[in-house]
């Protein structure tokens, strides 16, 4: 079973995330998982019914309702939300979620609540994702709150019940692995890209069985926002968390939000310690060059089968390892692309700008910064879907929804929508999406649906000129 | 938790890699507020394809599922476990498993077993070659055996013990819940709370 390096008595340093952890051990026992203290535990309708059910079989209570916090988000529709849930199945799971926060006296924020929204973006806009703290909740993008130097990672439904029970989970120790991303990014560069090409570089397993801490320039001079876009995907790398240390730019996010700390300063000086020490060993190293980055697209069916927007579909003939290259056939066929043809040649019919990756409010001033004045492509839908009601609120006090809408882009509601279909928000079979969110697996936008991830730099540009380009190209 | 000490069942092999949960069950199948039921869900978009293995008759009845690397990748959703047990299998192996997906298997009662590449493809083999064939997986002994073949796996003492005790966590944690008391009075008071509500 991997562990942290073992400190032979040798006073070594150690990696936030170790030191995140050692924090928060309740109880460490040789042969056993360490258990480990919850600070904040986010919950949502999908993953929660069968949790809930379980603490009423077992006549239990949820332990700290005080640090847990319920939205509604993957089923939502993101139209007409003044009226009831058309789907009877997804209104059943809202409903359900709801009459169990009423039950067990937890907070929530349904449709129509201005904090409503993508429980990934409704934590830091609270300010409730803080620096230190562990955070989980029953979904894989939970990474996300790790941008703020806090060890956060997604939960099967098992885990939501024992969190809510007991504020704890007994967990296995992770490794560690450092990405160092030296030099800056060029203009029209994101950290959408950075992720993609660290996903493309280690694999889909790369990250398996490790915390990562991404490092360097280049992820320093990033704001919160970009950085919760990189921490988002560090599980399409396969990696349950990724974090970045705290630092100015942190603290500044939080403060003013309306569950800062009331002692903010008692809450900095801690922060303030919360960073790998200069000695301290990881597991592992990557290093990437920032400079050298250009725009990412994804070709294939999962996020590591990836390349520069300016370059060609791959040839599976190139691929050395036998299970890869079958696995980039089998993609080539289901995506309906050809060996060698330029990704920039590649029609789109729905461009998706969203979801807890990239559905803040500095993606869509970006992707409104290049449509402004501009039309999206007659052959080519566009959906713009906030984040959070509250981004949505914010967008229209900066006119940004008149962009989207005098460009021709359809002006939503907040939630999961297209990103993983379980909301009337779907592509047709065959139906091509350009896509700001997570995962392009096989169907994940609808049935027989090919999705090319992207940032919303790409995805802007892209609706505009109906195939795959970058801003550069306009 | 039902015990697992062994199981015979006969072999699915699922020659594919990065089998992710969106496979596994697609997100359209997650509305049910129950954990039974969600087999319908299992593969759904490759049962559509008379060619995918668990439409082969002789595949139909399999308990014990061969998958290639990387299985369970991707969303954290515990009805991948669920549709899986839901549909009669009680064992997937495979030489990598996303990390989430097998800790949910663990706590499900479903056994994941890790053997390397070589051993998944002579497995792969053998039940192709016989779909009939019988592979005992025991986990006392921590082997899979079928044929003439008897090939060993490791798995964690802990986990191991808690899957042949059918232990429940949360019992095994609130037998120690002083423990829990004692960690929260020392709680830093600038962490946050969601409740009172604050605008």
């Amino acid at each position: 079973m991997p562990l942290f390096s073992k400190n032979l008595g040798v006073a070594m340093g150690k990696t936030l995330a170790e030191k995140i952890w050692q924090e928060h051990v309740v109880r460490a026992k040789e042969g056993e998982p360490d258990l480990i203290y919850i600070d904040l535990h986010l919950i949502h309708e999908v993953t929660s019914p069968q949790a809930f059910d379980g603490l009423r079989l077992s006549n239990r209570k949820v332990r700290r309702p005080d640090l847990t916090i319920a939205t509604e988000d993957h089923n939502v529709p993101t139209q007409n939300i003044d009226l009831p849930i058309a789907d009877p199945v997804s209104k059943l799971q809202v409903d359900t979620l709801r009459a169990n926060c009423a039950e067990f006296g937890v907070r929530i924020h349904s449709l129509g609540d201005a904090e409503q929204g993508i429980v990934h973006v409704v934590g830091p806009q609270l300010g409730l994702t803080q620096p230190g703290l562990t955070i989980v909740c029953g979904d894989s993008h939970t990474s996300t709150h790790g941008a703020f130097g806090a060890l956060a990672f997604g939960i099967g439904t098992s885990e939501v019940e024992h969190v809510l029970a007991t504020q704890t989970l007994p967990l296995q120790r992770p490794k560690t692995m450092a990405i160092n991303v030296n030099g800056k990014l060029k203009p029209g560069v994101t950290s959408k890209d950075i992720i993609l090409a660290i996903i493309a570089k280690i694999g889909t397993g790369g990250g398996q069985g490790y915390v990562i801490e991404y490092r360097g320039e280049a992820i320093r001079e990033l704001s919160m926002e970009a950085r919760m876009t990189i921490c988002n995907m560090s599980i399409e790398a396969g990696a349950r968390a990724g974090l970045i240390t705290p630092d100015e730019t942190t603290f500044a996010y939080i403060k003013g939000k309306p569950h800062a700390p009331e002692d903010f300063d008692a809450a900095l000086s801690y922060w303030k310690t919360l960073f790998s020490d200069a000695d301290a060993k990881f597991d592992l190293e990557v290093d990437l060059n920032a400079d050298v980055l250009e725009p990412f697209v994804t070709w294939g069916t999962n996020p590591g089968q990836g390349v520069f927007l300016n370059a060609n579909v791959p040839n599976p003939a190139d691929i050395a390892d036998a299970e890869e290259r079958g696995a980039a056939e089998r993609a080539l066929v289901y995506m309906g692309l050809t060996a060698g043809q330029p990704m920039k040649s590649v029609a789109i019919d729905t461009v998706f700008l969203g979801s807890c990756t990239n559905g803040r409010i500095e993606d869509l001033r970006a992707a409104a910064e290049i449509l402004k004045g501009k039309k999206v492509a007659p052959s080519t839908r566009m959906l713009v879907v906030p984040g959070s009601a509250r981004v949505r609120l914010q967008a229209e006090s900066e006119g940004l929804d008149k962009v989207f809408i005098d460009a021709g882009a359809e002006w939503r509601n907040a939630g999961c929508s297209m990103c993983l279909g379980m909301n009337p928000d779907i592509l047709k079979p065959k139906e091509r999406s350009a896509s700001t969110s997570n995962r392009n697996f096989e169907g994940r936008q609808g049935k027989g649906g090919r999705t090319h991830l992207v940032s919303p730099l790409v995805a802007a540009a892209t609706a505009i000129r109906g195939t795959l380009s970058s801003p550069a190209d306009l | 938790m039902e015990k697992f000490i062994t199981h015979t069942g006969t072999g699915v092999p699922l020659r594919r890699s990065n089998v992710d949960t969106d496979q596994i069950i697609p997100a359209v199948y997650l509305k049910r507020v129950t954990r039974s039921g969600f087999e319908d869900g299992l593969f759904a978009a490759w049962r559509n394809d008379s060619d995918f293995v668990l439409n082969q008759p002789e595949f139909k009845s399999g308990t014990i599922l061969v998958a290639g690397a990387d299985f369970g990748t991707g969303s954290s959703r515990e009805h991948a476990v669920w549709a899986l047990q839901n549909y009669g299998f009680k064992v997937v192996i495979s030489s990598r498993f996303a990390d989430i997906f097998r800790g949910n298997s663990q706590k499900g009662g479903l056994l994941t077993i890790l053997l390397s590449q070589s051993e998944v493809e002579d497995l792969w083999a053998a039940i192709e070659a016989n779909p009939a064939l019988a592979i005992t997986v025991d986990l006392e002994a921590k082997t899979v055996a079928y044929g003439e073949q008897i090939v060993s796996f490791e798995i964690d003492d802990y986990v191991r013990w808690r899957l042949m005790e059918g232990l429940d966590d949360i019992g095994l944690t609130l037998a120690n819940s002083d423990s829990i008391d004692t960690f929260e009075a020392k709680r830093a008071a600038h962490k946050p709370k969601t409740l009172p509500i604050r605008a």
